[in-house]
């Protein structure tokens, strides 16, 4: 018995929709059999994960701020898978993002500085996540540098950044020598939508960005280039485009967007900086953009899915004592089960019961 | 002097898990296979190894133990790069993310137990000898293995039948198919063995590195034997090389630390994920004559019947 692989005449564009419904669906089935294995009972366990956050209207606020840096992030890197180039450091250009944003509110405590205060953090946030994207970007398009490599080394040193900042000179003084910074002023805080809730406007932004996204890959020469360079590199040799400069512009739009979602992660539910901001939002976003299918409008319910998870998993911890690594095993998963369905867009799997008989003739 | 002995040690200590996981990695990625899902291998190698020698007692079982949960990772990736044609960048990312989770999972059992940790080599008179003694005559068995398993892959590559085949293989598998090697499976056998080492790699750090088990151990140690390969330009010998450099940034920062030489903590132990960037821009601008990576390096195959 063998499984072999026939390429499909074209993309199907019936399993391209279909394909992350089954990969959820074979997700689901693989939790339910690790949950028993773990001796939990899994109907309760899946209910806990998928269904009980959307009953509650807190749980679904925190869904939407879960969502918001995921998507955003998200929503940067599908440009540059699209244009192949591999920005696996989201969570290194998020975390600079915030401690450059933060930079204005920890100088301007105390002052009663005004309004500019906070989209000064954003824009100082957005431009530092970029010029850190750019690093791993100028090290491949001009020395030719592997981008995946040099991007996720530097998560490790933008961590270690952050970490010494609220360690040493931006500690709390009042902190009792916890690494943090004090609780941001009122007018460096992201302000939220509902009085006393938790959503907040950094969620309408990432819905701005969504809609951005689908208008520059949908409408814009620039979109058009950057997939063809992705899907057609040739071609896109013969048509004149310019892949190094489109590896520059997609890392730059994604380290900004991620620097962005940083900065209001740590300005808005979070409140202050701290080591710990992102549990692990940049890795995610990849799973987000996989499974969204590198859409905007895909990422975005994606993204709204694997918020799910992370409530999910925190509910699942406190009612079922299901350890939190649960939800990073049933992240890996889905990745797993989302690429496999996407090659059936690709290609026909098919079985063969005897092996093929290959002809060796003498040469 | 004593100092300086000591320092080596370290050094050789924290070399050998790269070595191994870059020696695994040399084969699979000279297949034509890039497997980014090493540190995802050896974090859940950790866990198994460290593990299995709670559970028995026993440095050898650990070892195992950490092999195999390597294995049958890599054979995850194996399933999807090769037997589904998926891309590989993606499916390492997933193996990685997958093995965090994973290691997480199997390693929360554990986590604040403590073991012996492997034995030192000691031969009478000749491992007392200053200096060289120790440093030659008293490491863990594991440093032993893990040179003498470079070598191995050195000649595997370079003088053996099979070791051409492979090296064909990730150089151009539209030829070596044509010539009737099962590209496929002698891909699937690299991978296996980048998994085996990956694992054991993994299974060092609780063993013989540190005596104990904490999630994320291998912090990034993975990724650095990833732009090892690349740094040797994918020959057994550079690697060697390669690793104890690495190894040696590693201690010295430590040492730099521990010295208190005014530089804040932090910034020491960025040290050797800087060095990795600059590293791999210094090579990869030295080389603009020519790659020297694999041809096929990367690319999915599907045989056409």
């Amino acid at each position: 018995m063998q499984l072999v692989l026939e390429k499909r005449a074209e993309r199907s564009k019936t399993v391209a929709l279909i394909s992350p419904l089954i990969a959820i669906g074979l997700t689901i089935v693989t939790m339910t059999i690790l949950f028993a294995v773990m001796g939990k009972n899994p109907i309760l366990a899946l209910y806990v994960y998928f269904i009980a956050p959307l009953a509650d209207g807190y749980s679904l606020q925190e869904i939407a701020v879960k969502a918001t840096p995921l998507v955003m992030i998200a929503i940067g890197l599908s440009l540059c898978y699209l244009a192949n180039a591999w920005n696996i450091g989201a969570e290194g250009q998020f975390l600079m993002g915030a401690v450059a944003g933060s930079w204005i509110a920890v100088k301007t405590q105390g002052i009663e500085a005004g309004h500019w205060v906070l989209p000064a953090m954003l824009l100082l946030g957005a431009i530092a996540g970029a010029l850190y994207a750019l690093i791993p970007a100028i090290c491949k398009v001009k020395f030719g540098a592997s981008e995946i490599l040099t991007s996720l080394m530097l998560v490790y040193v933008a961590d270690l950044l952050l970490d010494y900042l609220v360690r040493g000179p931006w500690r709390d003084p009042q902190g009792f020598n916890f690494p943090t910074t004090a609780e941001f002023d009122p007018v460096a805080t992201v302000p939220t939508l509902i009085e006393g809730g938790r959503l907040h406007l950094g969620s309408i932004l990432a819905l701005i960005v969504v809609a951005a996204g689908a208008v520059l890959l949908g409408k814009t020469i620039k979109g058009f280039e950057i997939r063809v360079v992705g899907a057609a590199p040739r071609a896109a040799r013969f048509g004149g485009f310019n892949a190094n400069q489109l590896i520059l512009l997609t890392f730059a739009i994604s380290g900004a967007l991620s620097g962005l979602a940083g900065i209001i992660e740590v300005a808005g539910p979070v409140g202050h900086l701290q080591p710990g901001i992102s549990p692990g939002y940049g890795f995610t976003a990849i799973i987000v953009a996989f499974l969204g299918r590198l859409n905007p409008v895909g990422i975005l319910i994606a993204g709204l899915f694997l918020a799910l998870t992370f409530i999910g998993g925190e509910q699942a911890q406190i009612a079922m004592k299901i350890p939190l690594d649960v939800t990073k095993v049933f992240q890996g998963v889905l990745l797993f089960y989302v690429l496999a369905c996407d090659s059936l867009i690709l290609y026909r799997f098919r079985i063969i019961f005897s092996a093929p008989q290959v002809a060796r003739g003498t040469h | 002097m004593e100092l300086i002995e000591a320092i080596i040690l370290s050094v050789l200590a924290a070399s050998t898990p790269l070595l191994l996981a870059a020696t695994g990695e040399l084969v699979t990625e000279r297949s034509g296979v890039l497997n980014l899902g090493v540190e995802g291998m050896m974090i859940v190698g950790a866990a198994c190894g460290f593990g299995g020698a709670w559970l028995t007692g026993s440095i050898i079982v650990g070892a195992l133990c950490g092999i195999l949960a390597g294995t049958l990772m890599s054979l995850l990736f194996a399933g999807m790069a090769l037997g589904l044609a998926v891309n590989q960048v993606a499916t390492g990312l997933a193996l990685t993310i997958f093995g965090t989770g994973l290691s997480g999972l199997i390693g929360a059992g554990f986590v604040g137990e403590r073991i012996t940790p492997a034995p030192h080599l000691y031969i009478p008179f000749i491992t007392n000898i200053p200096l060289i003694g120790r440093i030659l005559f008293g490491e863990d068995g594991f440093v032993y293995l893990s040179l003498a398993l470079i070598a191995a892959v050195w000649w595997f590559l370079y003088r053996t039948r099979a070791g051409l085949i492979v090296r064909a293989c990730g150089d151009n598998h539209v030829s070596a198919h044509a010539l009737g090697y099962p590209v496929l499976r002698i891909r699937m056998y690299a991978v296996m063995f980048g998994g085996a080492c990956a694992g054991l790699a993994g299974a060092y750090l609780p063993l013989a590195y540190t005596p104990f088990f904490i999630p994320g151990m291998t912090a990034g140690r993975g990724w650095i034997a990833l732009a090892l390969t690349v740094f040797a330009s994918w020959r057994p010998g550079r690697l060697v090389i390669g690793a104890y450099l690495f190894g040696a940034v590693t201690i010295l920062q430590l040492h730099a630390q521990g010295a208190g030489i005014g530089i804040p903590s932090q910034f020491m132990s960025s040290l050797p994920y800087l060095a990795t960037v600059i590293v791999l821009v210094l090579l990869s601008r030295a080389r603009t004559g020519g790659s020297t990576a694999p041809a096929a390096l990367g690319t999915v195959f599907v045989p056409d019947r």
